[in-house]
């Protein structure tokens, strides 16, 4: 009798240790499966109805409605990607000196710099847009003063243009390449940047050959992390830009909030989020991060 | 004064010391252009606080018109945005409470155990990040749409739990990724209950992680605009109100308030990161003890 106690307790506490990991996960993937799987699938049926708001909406398998939206707002959909792209790389250029500064020449102001560089970030995204346009205006306090004194010309302007929409857009997601970029340089081996100064390397080809390489996840996860959410963005360009300056996600707000073309916005979002699937899938294959990120 | 060009210096340090000082002459521009930088950053801010105490006779506040603080005095004036900021805080509480516990609990289960299937919940996980917000947005109002649920306070909570929890996971798992579980199993041998172990070994070892994720979900939450507008219905959230209030330039409420958060922000902020270091100092120093 004990002995079969004593062989079924360990038994069962192994299975309840098994068990242990799926119900910590049980709760919180249920509320993902719920209102991100679920709504996914549901905006994928609405994408294939057709119908109006009046009417009412029925499922009819329309595959035409991509190809619709594809026609019809080609334009921003390339603006779209172009001004991702854009975004990426100016912050890229922006960044990698600044994060290679704290990284390696920070010393003991590190932690104040890093927090110097997030703490603009404390103010509202909207409000921080905002006060670019405030800034920017075409008759403001900068533009408006310059206009006085004859420095720039009456119908210069900034807002409107899709270097305001960029701009914008690199300010707001600036710690996003910055602090990934940091990371990665930070954790490097500064043992192997003396082994390349040992073994005659000159400065730039030792940052060439080693601390670049060594700091190409950070390279990978800025560019994604500043690249998703800014071809995605519509703020910017709703609150900066103008009507030639239109990207995707301001179409896809127009299309769902305004005008109640549920089918087509569903559409586009996907198309959206099958662009960017795509792209990183890309991007993951000719750095040759699969190692890398894992 | 004059310095000694490098053929100056005598001896085998020659060799050495020339390289050094061309560096050396470069050596300003880096931090110069980290300063540039800050600066560059901090410019709407200042620009912000600024125009928070602008005294401004119409509507319009363009131009600097002379110093006053009537702005702060008058916010209690302004119930729409009283409302917003209410609902605003309601729902980060809420969002925060709920997305740091079940993010927490999924954090635990992928930094402690080996289970099948684990890589394909760490994907699953990854998968709202990796989403534009736009997208979320809209497919949380096509279910809410297809299930002909009324858009409002809980709409938008339900929506900003699901976007944070996936932030909690990420940031109590980088806390969490070098943690002994030896040391929850010695307690558990001494004698205590899963829960005591969990309560007096994990969860003050795991705690600045998750400290650390609820004030991130917290930050998140006040300041959602996107997924919030696609949900919100008629309900106002204060990046709402924000927007609505400032269709035709910046009124000075607007800027009090995010000079407001900015300072309440940061101070908060820097509070946490002396405790923590003050937490950690103790951890270290019971540890040599």
């Amino acid at each position: 009798m004990a002995t079969t106690v004593e062989a079924a307790e360990p038994r069962a506490a192994r299975w309840r240790r098994g068990r242990a990991p799926y119900s910590l996960l049980l709760p919180g993937g249920l509320w993902l499966l719920v209102f991100f799987v679920v709504p996914m699938v549901s905006m994928l049926s609405v994408s294939l109805q057709e119908g109006s708001l009046e009417r009412g909406y029925e499922l009819t398998w329309r595959l035409q409605t991509y190809l619709d939206v594809l026609g019809k707002f080609d334009t921003q959909f390339v603006r779209s990607i172009l001004y991702g792209l854009m975004v990426t790389v100016t912050l890229l250029v922006i960044c990698y000196p600044l994060a290679y500064t704290i990284a390696f020449r920070g010393g003991r102001w590190k932690n104040a710099l890093l927090f110097l560089l997030i703490m603009p970030f404390f103010v509202s995204f909207i409000i921080r847009t905002l006060e670019w346009k405030f800034i920017l205006a075409d008759d403001g306090f900068l533009f408006g003063t310059m206009k006085n004194f004859g420095l720039i010309g009456e119908d210069f302007r900034v807002l409107a243009t899709p270097f305001a929409v960029i701009g914008g857009l690199v300010y707001n997601f600036l710690p996003f390449m910055a602090l990934p970029l940091y990371v990665a340089l930070e954790k490097m081996d500064r043992s192997l940047l003396d082994a390349a100064g040992d073994l005659y390397s000159s400065r730039t080809s030792a940052f060439l050959r080693v601390t670049l390489p060594l700091s190409l996840p950070g390279v990978f996860a800025g560019s994604l992390l500043t690249f998703i959410p800014s071809v995605g963005d519509f703020i910017n360009a709703e609150i900066l830009g103008g009507i030639n300056t239109t990207m995707i996600g301001n179409v896809i707000q127009q299309e769902f909030l305004v005008n109640n073309d549920y089918p087509e916005a569903a559409a586009i979002s996907f198309l959206l989020l099958a662009g960017i699937l795509v792209g990183v899938a890309l991007y993951a294959k000719a750095l040759g991060t699969e190692e890398l990120t894992g | 004064m004059m310095r000694p060009a490098p053929s100056d210096v005598v001896g085998p340090e020659g060799a050495v010391e020339a390289p050094v000082r061309r560096s050396e002459r470069r050596e300003w521009i880096l931090p110069v252009y980290t300063g540039v930088v800050i600066l560059y950053l901090f410019l709407p801010i200042g620009v912000m606080i600024l125009f928070g105490f602008n005294d401004i006779t119409g509507r319009f506040n363009f131009t600097w018109q002379g110093f006053t603080l009537d702005h702060y005095r008058t916010l209690g004036d302004f119930p729409d945005l009283i409302t917003s900021l209410k609902n605003s805080l309601i729902i980060a509480a809420g969002a925060t409470l709920v997305s740091t516990v079940l993010g927490t609990m999924m954090a635990l289960a992928l930094t402690r155990y080996r289970f099948r299937g684990k890589s394909g919940a760490n994907l699953f996980i990854f998968l709202p990040l990796g989403t534009p917000e736009v997208v979320l947005g809209a497919s949380l109002l096509s279910l809410f749409i297809t299930m002909g649920l009324d858009r409002g306070l809980v709409t938008i909570l339900l929506a900003h739990i699901m976007f944070n929890i996936s932030f909690v996971v990420v940031t109590v798992k980088a806390r969490t990724q070098g943690f002994n579980r030896e040391w929850e199993e010695a307690a558990k041998d001494l004698g205590a209950s899963p829960w005591t172990a969990f309560r007096t070994v994990t969860l003050p070892l795991i705690f600045p992680g998750v400290l650390a994720a609820a004030v991130l979900a917290f930050a998140l939450s006040v300041d959602d605009f996107v997924i919030t507008l696609f949900n919100a219905g008629g309900t106002l959230t204060f990046p709402l109100w924000v927007y609505g209030a400032s269709r035709f330039g910046v009124p000075p409420q607007v800027n009090v308030m995010g000079t407001l958060i900015f300072v309440i922000g940061v101070t908060l902020a820097l509070g946490s990161v002396w405790l923590q270091r003050r937490r950690g100092e103790e951890i270290v120093a019971d540890y040599l003890r």
